[in-house]
């Protein structure tokens, strides 16, 4: 250890004010604030714009993670605090849409695109090798291509 | 009166802009070359004018002319001059001023580097960006003016929104809408080949490089976007799956699939039709985008304008655009080619098998926003559709089309053997597959989608070493130096978007599994420590800004009683609308970010605090900056470069005397 080296910890130590403890997290139970911040991911700040319940900082949602972490203080499991939500708030709350036959076509949406496009390029692709005889680009035209490219185009 | 000018310039606009959009369509159809003449000096001409209108506006907003209605909603006298000139895209109308401004930008670009393009197809082309223009400039003088007077004149500004108060304001949206409207240029070309009934390989080589220049700047400007969202919302997030965020990726995924499909369509002048159908695609998508922000249909930060006109017009015009080009599709897309044929395991098959999932994974997005939108509507209830939704949909769709990445630039075009492919690859999956699954252990925590990131990651990393091993023994040259500088700008653009892939997906990866925060309630002098690094909160102390005034905290922060950084974020105040924002302070690095931001004063002196220790997180926008860059060396290919050169002298000396006469 050099110099600079004791000098840097002499002034760490000087320039700082008293060493204070370690600073105490917001929440008293740090495993239930988990379980919070794991439900609140999922859970919409009714009253912003757009953002969940665990990044808002507006008073409602303040207020409603309180409710949360009464709720988990209570033991309810997380469905149990899920429910009782939705049954005030409706299915605006969550952020993941439940799967009912309103929302179907949101879930099965997407996995039906992947299946149609899929069945459209084979079908496609079997149809067109039936028709298709092989006029890949030819020379000419990579010629022709070269020329239009590089001298400019030939009057209509 | 400098307003008045500038609202004149906007009806003198449209007046060329219906010259533009008309005359040359109809003499390129006729064959009669003077009308065609017109395309390129009205294209110039609607450029000076727009211009002239910006300008004016720009000047309204610089002089604090609050009898401008616009300047009055979205500025104040003590907004300090850059946001107030960013101010002019801050709301809706003058965001829709930049749009045109922007659309006249790439039509003088078109007017720039189109010699080389037959006169006819430089005529359709110049002409439906006139139509385009037309629609936007329509709307403006109609229901959306940003110079509309306010008499009498306000005392002092309503102010803009302290959240667009960022550096962020002033480059982010000319970025994004350079992207969006850049697309109009190859919907452009995709339309006046439908008209000319010439989609050939000289059209798609024409509009690849426009479509890769406008993806860049799309890539850039979300990039930035994301990357404003972390620093200035204060929760450390980069992506939230906003509509207005999905508004922007929508083009982008469609066009990425057109960039692919073009280069398809240039080499082997297949997926013609698909083609023409993505180009079609990625600029309705732009158009949607833009009118889903600024109409006001989803409420949220970037919605301002909530007025049935505007809705009217906007529906109205979306539907003549989209539905106009796809009735034209209809109509003239079956007498196209078909180009050269191929088997369904070759490079041809498997980019038609990635367009299909990027185009999935757009209309899973659309889907995604648009569906509360229109539950709502129908009245069957409200429901929100987030992250949680987004990630599970997204993530099975673009899994498979990370794998093809890898495969696609080895498999020969034509016809692709497997089991060749499987050899030329096993190393690669190898390392990739055992990387992916002991990594996660070393570093400590296994999760599946920690594997499955990295796995994606590495593969891409892997096979673009074997891709260019393989391509380097192909070309001539005898030291290793000669062969990486024969080895073409386009292919180097490819490798290196799909490495900025790889770079996006760790950063992903790892920020989603390792990221740890931290809710304290800090006093003066105490301590927290996160990921390492120990923050010492040295108290807050207030200070005034410009048009706010803020609490700023002080935190050391130290590594192994090193001292690393002094970070201050702030929690400020807003005068002219009373509104706070936190302003968090970041400390950024290569391996990680660590970001504080302050929460509410508590008693004596503390602070409700949040850290964040975030490993990669910059490789996310650092991912999007190489994939541009790949953009960027896709373009300065020698071929495109040869192209720009010899520009003028084509035009035979007898035509360009006739022209001379016309005019």
């Amino acid at each position: 250890m050099n110099i600079q080296w004791i000098a840097l910890i002499v002034v760490l130590f000087l320039s700082g004010p008293v060493w204070a403890g370690e600073a105490r997290p917001l929440a008293d139970d740090p495993a239930s604030e988990a379980r919070l911040k794991h439900l609140a991911v999922e859970l919409r700040c009714l009253v912003c714009q757009n953002q969940t319940l665990a990044d808002s900082n507006a008073p409602l949602a303040e207020d409603l993670r309180r409710e949360v972490r009464e709720m988990i203080a209570k033991n309810m499991s997380d469905q149990e605090i899920i429910e009782f939500l939705t049954a005030r708030y409706g299915d605006f709350v969550l952020y993941r849409p439940p799967l009912k036959a309103t929302t179907t076509l949101l879930w099965v949406g997407p996995f039906l695109l992947v299946i149609v496009g899929a069945t459209a390029l084979i079908i496609t692709l079997r149809r067109r090798a039936g028709k298709v005889v092989d006029v890949p680009v030819t020379e000419d035209e990579h010629r022709r291509v070269e020329q239009l490219l590089t001298e400019g185009g030939k009057r209509p | 009166m400098i307003p008045e000018i500038g609202h004149f310039a906007l009806i003198l606009a449209l007046c060329v802009a219906v010259v533009q959009g008309i005359l040359p369509i109809y003499g390129a159809a006729v064959g009669n070359s003077a009308l065609m003449a017109v395309a390129k000096p009205a294209a110039r001409g609607q450029f000076l004018l727009v211009l002239t209108a910006f300008g004016c506006l720009a000047y309204a907003f610089a002089e604090k002319d609050f009898s401008v209605l616009y300047v009055a909603a979205t500025s104040n006298s003590q907004l300090p001059l850059h946001y107030r000139l960013a101010a002019i895209w801050g709301a809706h109308e003058g965001s829709l001023l930049l749009w045109t401004l922007i659309l006249t930008i790439w039509m003088f670009a078109v007017t720039l580097f189109s010699a080389h393009l037959p006169e006819s197809t430089r005529s359709r082309i110049l002409g439906v960006m006139g139509l385009v223009s037309i629609g936007f400039l329509l709307f403006m003088l109609t229901v959306s003016n940003p110079f509309e007077r306010l008499i009498p004149a306000a005392a002092e500004g309503r102010d803009l929104n302290p959240l667009l108060q960022d550096p962020g304001m002033v480059i982010h949206p000319p970025m994004l809408y350079m992207g969006y409207v850049g697309f109009s240029v190859a919907f452009a070309f995709a339309i006046a080949a439908l008209l000319g009934g010439n989609l050939d390989a000289a059209w798609a080589r024409w509009s690849r490089p426009w479509t890769t220049v406008a993806w860049c700047f799309l890539t850039v400007g979300i990039a930035m976007g994301s990357g404003w969202a972390y620093y200035e919302l204060g929760w450390g997030g980069w992506w939230f799956w906003d509509p207005v965020e999905n508004a922007s990726f929508m083009p982008w995924l469609a066009g990425t699939a057109l960039v692919h499909s073009l280069a398809v369509t240039d080499k082997r002048g297949g997926f013609k039709v698909w083609t023409v159908l993505l180009a079609i695609m990625a600029f309705s998508l732009s158009l949607l985008g833009t009118f889903l922000v600024r109409s006001g249909v989803l409420t949220s930060v970037h919605a301002f304008a909530t007025d049935p006109k505007r809705g009217m017009f906007i529906l109205a015009f979306l539907a003549i655009v989209i539905g106009g080009s796809l009735a034209l599709y209809a109509w003239r897309a079956p007498r196209v080619g078909l180009g050269g044929s191929f088997a369904a395991m070759s490079r041809e098959g498997m980019l038609l098998a990635n367009n299909v999932l990027l185009v999935a994974a757009m209309g899973s997005v659309l889907l995604g926003t648009l569906y509360p939108l229109f539950l709502d509507a129908l009245d069957l209830g409200k429901i929100s559709v987030g992250p949680p939704y987004f990630d599970s949909v997204f993530v099975p769709l673009m899994a498979p089309a990370v794998f093809l990445m890898g495969v696609g630039p080895l498999a020969q075009w034509k016809k692709a053997s497997l089991p060749d492919l499987a050899k030329r690859l096993k190393w690669a999956f190898g390392v990739s597959v055992i990387t992916a699954i002991v990594l996660p252990f070393v570093m400590g925590t296994w999760t599946p989608l920690l594997s499955l990131g990295l796995l994606l990651a590495i593969w891409i990393a892997t096979t673009s070493v074997v891709t260019l091993r393989e391509r380097l023994t192909h070309v001539a040259g005898n030291s290793l130096g000669e062969r990486l500088a024969s080895v073409p700008r386009s292919y180097w653009g490819m490798l290196v978007a799909h490495c900025g892939i790889a770079v996006f997906i760790v950063g992903v990866t790892m920020v989603k599994g390792f990221e740890t925060e931290k809710d304290v309630r800090m006093n003066v002098g105490e301590t927290a420590t996160i990921g390492d690094y120990l923050f010492r909160f040295d108290g807050a102390q207030d200070v005034v800004g410009p048009n706010y005034t803020a609490a700023r905290g002080s935190f050391s922060v130290s590594r192994d009683g090193r001292e690393t950084t002094v970070l201050y974020p702030e929690k400020r105040r807003y005068t002219a609308q009373n509104q706070v924002m936190t302003e968090a302070a970041i400390d950024p690095g290569l391996l990680r970010d660590l970001y504080v931001s302050l929460g509410e004063p508590l008693d004596d002196g503390a602070w409700s605090v949040r850290l964040y220790h975030k490993p990669f997180v910059d490789w996310i926008w650092g991912g999007c900056f190489i994939m541009a860059l790949g953009g960027v060396l896709a373009i300065s290919d020698r071929r495109y470069r040869i192209a720009w050169r010899r520009q003028e002298p084509a035009v035979p000396a007898a035509t360009r005397a006739a022209r001379r006469k016309v005019a």
